[in-house]
């Protein structure tokens, strides 16, 4: 059976093109009289210098309204709920029902975060264990929870480095963050964000860390190095006992971005493999949704030596009662108002529960076998090449080169990655990591079936021939999403783009009314 | 590997087995083979068992009810993450799979969906703050905050910030962690005694050539309205530095915009707007600035655009300017922000659309008037000094209990006892004040709530 998709396409009104003057979508409770009387109108309270005196222009509709635009505009977003979602570098897994049902108990969606440390046992609880847990899949000494994603937590990891670096008086000298040129774009940023002269090093023939690179690059202005193992092609570091080595008596830190976490839980941690920092994308290999871009999760975990720097407060306990404790003279302050975004965290708590060790591994594992298998199921396909080690195993994830069908027929990983969106499957990750041209990044996670995997090599297949006889269709790929193709450029150019309804209404003349 | 089978993952024994075949391996084991052999785990993680959905429910649950909730007690707590109702059509839409389980949407024909409801969002917080630009959310408003004290320092290649003495002493600690590895300076400025609004003698011997923004906060952390924003504009501006406005967005309704009184960057805190507080997160940072190119090309994160396809037949929507971010111009981008609040900002414009401007109005009405009442009431009792600055008040206000020789704590103590969780002890976040609390009032206290606090907050003072 060859699956047939076509996505919904409601033409839907931007909001405020709906509703009608007089419609209400959502009441109040009155406020009583008497509260009237005691204190007036709020005209009366707030001085005319800074009381507002237009309405905002928000539209007004109906209850009814709101959920039938807000359901129509959900059936045109594809998730990992209705298919195929190979999106590499993402984990774009399952995200179990029952987690979703756990963070809608009051006791936690009604908690204040500055309540009184005997009100909130059960929560603190909660965090504590899963710091423990975090630490020993991590094999780190002590996790941070607070990063609200994994550039936060690549955040914080710089912040460590260089508190380390100042508390050893080698705070001005130790100026330069090197990482790969096959590392994701979060890592220099980030360094940058914390100060740091970015250092990049190439990678070698093999699609590793160039160990030679390394050691040139490593002086006493090193403060640290930043990787991702097994890295972004899929490919596991196998040296990295020497790239440890070389980081480390260079006096600088090793920082494990944990996006490619998922195929070695269970198998090697990233402390025991000589990692100082650590950092965990919750939202990637711990299964709760990416919600279109967020809230994710991006704890932290170090070793016993860098453990003093972590942002305060921390979660303790003293063998009765769980605290919070802010005595920490080193740590490096804040990086979030709270404790991080808990209901993000209590999903992962209940992930973890529910897979128990076995079932982690386990997850490792189907999705390292499900990454080999569609490689395998996809390297003989013509225009396709495999950059680097064909007959490595990869992890995660594989990284496919439509370069020679570029060349041979025109046709890139872009009009690629649009028609497979015709099929109703998501697009890989095109064009990262940067090293390959014309790149497919394809992780398929342990959350589909052989069935799935062979019906996405299937198509792919098939895609590549209709590129070597018909271009025409894939550039003009996708017809069966809610829109066809979409002009970005014109929604990035000065003139043309718009970014509010405001600067929409600007543009086309119209001057505000009072409302 | 074990016969194991779990309900998340699919493939199962006789497919495994097809599959290696096909790889062409015994082992899975195989696959693993270019990991150092010292480094292999050789021991099973210390962690649980595997549960089944009903143990990790009850489990789960079990532990969640030993908290104090605001269902089981009443909380007069704010400061930064407020107890505010959440309409069931809000949880309804943000947990429909194709909105939850979907990534950033870098394939934006399968994506409309989350684009346009992000784009509403963005469009909904222009409304609200009069801006022209907001991005698509940011972690909260304390990253909010940092992020944009560094664009202001980009745009004029000055390195001071000006911020008010009154702030959120963890706000304040964030900003730090954001500005002081790249070299920025934060001065406070002080506030007037009587009042605690922003003592404008002291901004202008502060502002000098070298501030690249004013930052204020209205209302303040201590809940008081600031009403000499204008002035503050002038001053800011007459120097050539930026002016930011920090929000809670509820006050919004009532409040005259940050747009209206001449602000270049509003940030803010998004929670209040349709997301639970879930002890202290997800928030939602706000972001938004004019529609001023210079601006824009250093707005940090992501921004969605409205646009067409390509045959120019329909309206449509992608993210832009991505030039700016991280995946493209990595060390040079103008933040390192990836994954967002995305679905908290769709929760916020479910909320706008369903209030509408009358609504919206009527929220900042009633938290304003309720808060104001818990004001009078308070202050009538014998020895509180209620609130501590004579300013206008908005949904917080600070009770001083120096009169009645009662420390907060103790106060709180006593509250609990009564099933009340008092305000935030400020007493060591600004000791010039004394034994004093910040209590929030929203529109989930009911009449009834806030009489019953006086009550027996004036038991307690009468009793000591
Ligand atoms: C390899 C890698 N590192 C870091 C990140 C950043 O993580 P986050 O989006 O959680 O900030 C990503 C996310 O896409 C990634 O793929």
């Amino acid at each position: 059976m060859t699956r047939r998709f076509k996505q919904a396409s409601w033409n839907e009104p931007v909001v405020f093109e709906l509703g009608n003057a007089k419609r209400r979508g959502f009441t109040f409770p009155k406020v009583d009289g008497e509260i009237y009387r005691k204190v007036g109108e709020v005209n009366q309270l707030l001085p005319a210098k800074i009381r507002r005196k237009n309405l905002p222009r928000l539209p007004r509709l109906s209850e009814v309204e709101v959920v039938r635009h807000y359901t129509r505009l959900s059936q045109m977003n594809y998730g990992v709920d209705l298919g195929f979602y190979p999106l590499g570098s993402c984990t774009m897994k399952y995200n179990p029902k029952l987690n979703e049902t756990l963070a809608e108990h009051p006791g936690i969606t009604m908690l204040h975060p500055n309540q009184d440390e005997e009100t909130v046992q059960g929560i603190l609880e909660i965090l504590y264990t899963l710091e423990r847990w975090l630490a020993e899949i991590t094999g780190t000494h002590e996790v941070c929870l607070q990063p609200a994603a994994g550039a936060h937590g690549e955040f914080l990891g710089a912040l460590i480095m260089r508190a380390y670096h100042q508390l050893n008086g080698d705070g001005e000298k130790r100026s330069e963050l090197i990482v790969p040129d096959s590392a994701h774009g979060t890592n220099p940023a980030s360094g940058t964000m914390a100060g740091f002269k970015i250092v990049v090093i190439p990678s070698d023939n093999e699609g590793c860390v160039d160990l030679n690179a390394l050691k040139e690059a490593v002086s006493e202005r090193t403060a640290g190095f930043m990787l991702t193992n097994p890295n972004t092609l899929g490919i596991f570091e196998k040296n990295i006992k020497e790239i440890a080595d070389t980081v480390h008596s260079a006096g600088g830190i090793l920082y494990y971005d944990g996006a490619n976490l998922n195929p070695i839980l269970g198998k090697v941690r990233p402390g025991d493999m000589g990692f100082d920092i650590v950092h965990i994308n919750i939202h990637k290999t711990f299964g709760t949704p990416h919600g279109g871009g967020g809230p994710g999760a991006g704890p932290v975990g170090v070793s016993k030596q860098l453990a003093k720097f972590l942002p305060v407060p921390r979660v303790v306990f003293d063998g009765k009662r769980y605290r919070l404790d802010y005595n920490r003279p080193h740590s490096i302050g804040k990086i979030q108002c709270f404790y991080g975004n808990v209901a993000v965290l209590l999903k992962a708590y209940a992930y973890i529960l529910s897979l128990g060790a076995k079932g982690l591994e386990k997850t490792a594992e189907i999705s390292v076998l499900n990454a080999n298998y569609l490689m395998k199921k996809l390297r003989n396909i013509t225009g396709l090449s495999l950059p680097y080690d064909e007959n490595k195993p990869r992890k995660h994830e594989c990284v496919f080169s439509v370069e020679k069908l570029e060349k041979q027929t025109g046709i890139s990983a872009l009009h690629v990655a649009k028609r497979l969106l015709d099929y109703g499957f998501h697009a890989p990750t095109i064009y990262f990591p940067l090293i390959v041209k014309e790149a497919l990044m394809i992780e398929p996670t342990e959350s589909f079936e052989k069935e799935t995997l062979d019906e996405f090599a299937e198509i792919l297949k098939e895609i590549v021939k209709e590129a070597y006889e018909n271009p025409e269709k894939l550039r003009n790929a996708p017809k069966n999403t809610a829109v066809p193709r979409v002009d970005e450029v014109k929604a990035s150019h000065p003139r043309t783009m718009m970014l509010s309804w405001k600067m929409y209404k600007r543009k086309n003349g119209e001057t505000r009314n009072n409302y | 590997m074990a016969p194991y089978s779990h309900p998340y993952i699919p493939n199962s024994l006789p497919e495994i087995d097809e599959m290696m075949r096909e790889i062409g391996i015994k082992t899975i084991d195989e696959l693993y083979i270019d990991v150092p052999d010292i480094y292999r785990l050789k021991k099973t993680l210390n962690l649980p068992e595997s549960h089944s959905e009903l143990e990790v429910k009850q489990h789960v649950e079990k532990l969640l009810s030993k908290n104090k909730t605001c269902k089981d007690i009443s909380v007069f707590l704010g400061a930064g993450c407020w107890p505010h109702y959440v309409p069931a059509v809000v949880k309804a839409i943000i947990q429909r799979g194709e909105l939850l389980t979907s990534y950033t949407p870098y394939q934006p024909e399968i994506s409309q969906g989350m684009l346009q409801i992000l784009f509403e969002y963005q469009s909904m917080i222009c409304e609200l703050t009069e801006m022209e630009v907001a991005n698509c959310s940011m972690y909260d408003w304390a990253s909010a905050l940092g992020e944009a004290a560094r664009m202001a320092v980009r745009v004029t290649h000055r390195n001071k910030i000006l911020i008010p003495k009154i702030i959120h002493p963890d706000r304040k600690a964030i900003l730090r962690t954001y500005t002081e590895p790249v070299g920025i300076t934060i001065q406070e400025v002080n506030y007037e005694t009587g009042t605690g609004q922003i003592d404008l003698q002291d901004l202008r011997a502060k502002i000098s050539e070298k501030a690249a923004a004013v930052y204020i906060e209205n209302p303040s952390y201590l809940g008081f309205i600031e009403t000499n924003m204008e002035e503050i504009e002038k001053e800011a501006h007459e120097k050539g530095a930026l002016f930011i406005v920090g929000v809670d967005p509820t006050s919004l309704g009532v409040l005259k915009p940050p747009g209206e009184y001449g602000a270049d960057i509003v940030v803010g805190e998004g929670q209040p707007l349709g997301n639970p507080m879930n002890y202290g997160g997800p928030l939602l940072g706000i972001f938004a600035c004019r529609g001023d190119l210079h601006l824009i090309r250093q707005l940090p994160g992501r921004v969605i655009g409205m646009t067409t396809t390509v045959d120019g037949s329909q309206k449509a929507f992608c993210m832009a300017l991505q030039t700016r971010e991280q995946h493209i111009r990595r060390e040079k981008a103008t933040s390192n922000i990836c994954s967002n609040e995305s679905l908290c900002a769709v929760a916020a414009a479910v909320y706008l659309a369903l209030l509408g401007p009358e609504g919206f109005r009527e929220l900042s009405e009633i938290i304003m008037l309720r808060a104001n009442y818990a004001i009078q009431l308070l202050s009538e009792i014998e020895g509180l000094h209620v609130p501590v600055f004579d300013s206008i008040h908005f949904k917080e206000f600070t009770v001083n209990f120096d009169s009645v020789n009662l420390t907060v704590n103790k106060v709180h103590r006593r509250l609990l006892e009564h099933g009340i969780h008092g305000g935030k002890d400020i007493s060591k976040e600004f000791p010039e004040l004394g034994e004093t609390a910040l209590y929030c009032i929203t529109e989930v206290h009911s009449k009834e709530e806030i009489d019953r606090l006086a009550t027996i907050l004036e038991k307690i003072v009468r009793e000591k």
